[in-house]
């Protein structure tokens, strides 16, 4: 079964009332990744990801998960996938200890497995005697955990999150983060993330599709992603800077541009790592001394930009 | 954690219905404010009808005319009832998207508050029954007359519950749902609340002669003070159904609609 996809999309498009959220996205993701999925607000995320969970029907196209069709065949989708959507959907009427008990139920988990599962959540998600509380008194942070935990209630196959640590503090980002891990390393689980931090992408995806005005622009691995941007910056800190240096170092292997700015010399590459000890040796052969040597490699914000052609905020999703 | 034991299965029908139920009901308590107006408005229109209309009643042939208004308390205790607003606040929220995600069967979404409406109707009905026992009303069928009398009232406003749901899945709007009370006034009052059929004319008596619930007062005041009278009862009964048909039809047709392409 194993080279069944996860999540496969062929030309999945979502139009509603004549105006496409979603155009042709297509999309192969193996079990055991962690998958991320980036995007300004509006670029369509969410029409997707309700497509992949069967919550909307496409318009044209077909979804499959772990080889069930989504639309003909949505019940067995929904035994093997968890979903913690954008906005925490809880029942503010329960308290929390019911509102696992409940999805617990809906799952068909029964007798002691209910509670042994609910205690072993009310660890997980750090939430302590609260689980007893009224879900109405917890904090931002608290309903986003008890939403994570309800999508993990039967151990589903496929886990997607549809940016889980918004509003979450720092602490309890890190936690998320740990657990996305564990599920993934441990229980081969796949992940379907959407996130707004950039950093959390790139320190957790296997490979990250970037959506824009409701098509993927772009899709690879973190680093394939930042090398395809080419925008690594070597940036050199000398009291010389000849210009036959600056010739010699434009010739190196990799380098595809020298500039000098505020009397730093600054090397563009695709690939800095490699090529930052190629002009440290030139620089050393060329006598010119060196006060500072430094490598500021592409980040996914970077790729972000030149993809969409706005920057990803926390807050307010993406700006120009 | 012990992750691997845990593997989920369809729950199957009945308990997707009782989970879904059983929350609906667990939630009315919390609801006091939603319960103590469907309690006061029956009884207050009882005492102030039976105030104030019981010598009239006698010149149109009504002699008990608190066992007459007996059963139009009991119409206006159940008519209207539903968890239709607290389903909007589910759409509203998102809860509702996150129980689609489940696999939960669609109909027991709906039939599972529906059984939480029928249980609460038939506890609003019980105070009811039991002030007009205090002022002296008396059932001639005995206790299982009050049993199907029970059983009717809870039928009838079963019926009902599927016009705000059928409006509450459609539109996702608590105004809209609210309005949906405005149901209530043409089937509890263009009908026989005040005076038996014979005694009205008019426009009136043809709309209450169209009106299921002027079936279902015959049906509930029989049991009173009339007897087992089975064609009575037995239109009681047709009438509730043909409510419930066209509510629910309403409704489910409402909730596919939901559930499907959007």
């Amino acid at each position: 079964m194993v080279h069944v996809p996860a999540i496969q999309a062929n030309n999945l498009t979502k139009d509603f009332g004549g105006q496409e959220a979603v155009s042709q996205v297509s999309l192969n993701i193996k079990q055991g990744e962690i998958y991320g999925f980036l995007g300004p607000n509006g670029a369509g995320k969410s029409t997707t990801i309700k497509m992949l969970v069967t919550l909307i029907e496409p318009t044209s196209g077909s979804v499959t998960i772990l080889g069930h069709d989504a639309v003909d065949d949505a019940d067995a989708v929904r035994l093997d996938i968890g979903v913690a959507l954008q906005e925490a959907a809880l029942d503010m009427s329960q308290k929390g200890i019911e509102f696992l008990k409940m999805q617990a139920r809906l799952y068909g988990i029964r007798g002691r497995q209910v509670d042994e599962r609910v205690e072993e959540l009310r660890s997980l998600i750090d939430i302590g005697e609260a689980l007893n509380q009224p879900i109405k008194s917890y904090s931002g942070g608290m309903k986003r955990r008890l939403d994570v935990a309800a999508a993990l209630i039967h151990n589903p196959k496929i886990l997607f999150l549809d940016e889980p640590t918004t509003g979450l503090d720092p602490v309890s980002r890190a936690k998320v983060w740990q657990e996305v891990r564990r599920l993934n390393k441990q229980l081969g689980m796949t992940i379907f993330l959407t996130t707004q931090y950039l950093e959390e992408a790139d320190q957790l995806a296997d490979r990250i599709g970037i959506i824009d005005k409701g098509s993927i622009v772009a899709e690879g691995t973190p680093t394939e992603l930042k090398r395809r941007s080419g925008k690594d910056q070597i940036v050199v800190t000398a009291p010389t800077q000849p210009v036959a240096v600056l010739k010699l170092l434009g010739k190196i292997k990799g380098i595809s541009k020298v500039d000098q700015h505020d009397g730093e010399i600054v090397l563009s590459s695709s690939h800095g790592s490699a090529a930052i000890a190629r002009v440290a040796i030139e620089l050393e052969k060329q006598k010119v001394p060196i006060q500072q040597l430094t490598l500021r490699e592409t980040s996914l914000d970077d790729v972000f930009l030149e993809y969409t052609g706005n920057r990803l905020d926390a807050k307010q999703g993406a700006v120009s | 954690m012990n992750d691997l034991a845990i593997k989920a299965k369809p729950a199957g029908f009945f308990s997707d219905l009782w989970t879904v139920a059983a929350r609906a009901l667990r939630a009315i308590p919390k609801e006091p404010e939603s319960i103590i107006p469907a309690l006061i408005i029956p009884l207050f229109f009882f005492i102030v009808n039976v105030g104030s209309l019981s010598e009239i009643s006698k010149y149109a042939g009504v002699d008990d005319f608190i066992a007459f208004q007996l059963p139009v308390a009991i119409v206006f205790a159940v008519t209207g009832i539903s968890r239709a607003s607290a389903l909007v606040t589910d759409i509203k929220s998102g809860y509702f998207d996150r129980l689609l995600i489940s696999p939960v069967k669609r109909t027991a979404l709906l039939l599972g508050l529906m059984i939480a409406d029928l249980a609460l109707v038939i506890a609003l009905s019980i105070p009811v029954i039991i002030l007009g026992a205090l002022l002296g009303v008396e059932f001639v069928t005995g206790f299982a007359g009050i049993l199907m009398f029970l059983a009717l009232a809870g039928l009838w406003g079963l019926a009902f519950t599927g016009f705000p749901y059928a409006i509450a899945l459609k539109t996702g709007n608590p105004a809209a749902v609210n309005s949906s009370f405005l149901l209530f006034f043409p089937f509890a009052f263009l009908t026989t609340s005040f005076l038996p059929l014979d005694a009205l004319t008019g426009w009136l008596r043809t709309v209450a002669q169209f009106n299921p619930v002027t079936y279902l007062l015959d049906g509930l005041r029989s049991l009173i003070y009339g007897g087992w009278q089975w064609d009575k009862l037995g239109l009681a009964l047709l009438a509730i159904f043909a409510v419930l048909t066209i509510s629910f039809t309403m409704a489910f047709l409402a909730l596919r609609g939901r559930v499907t392409s959007r």
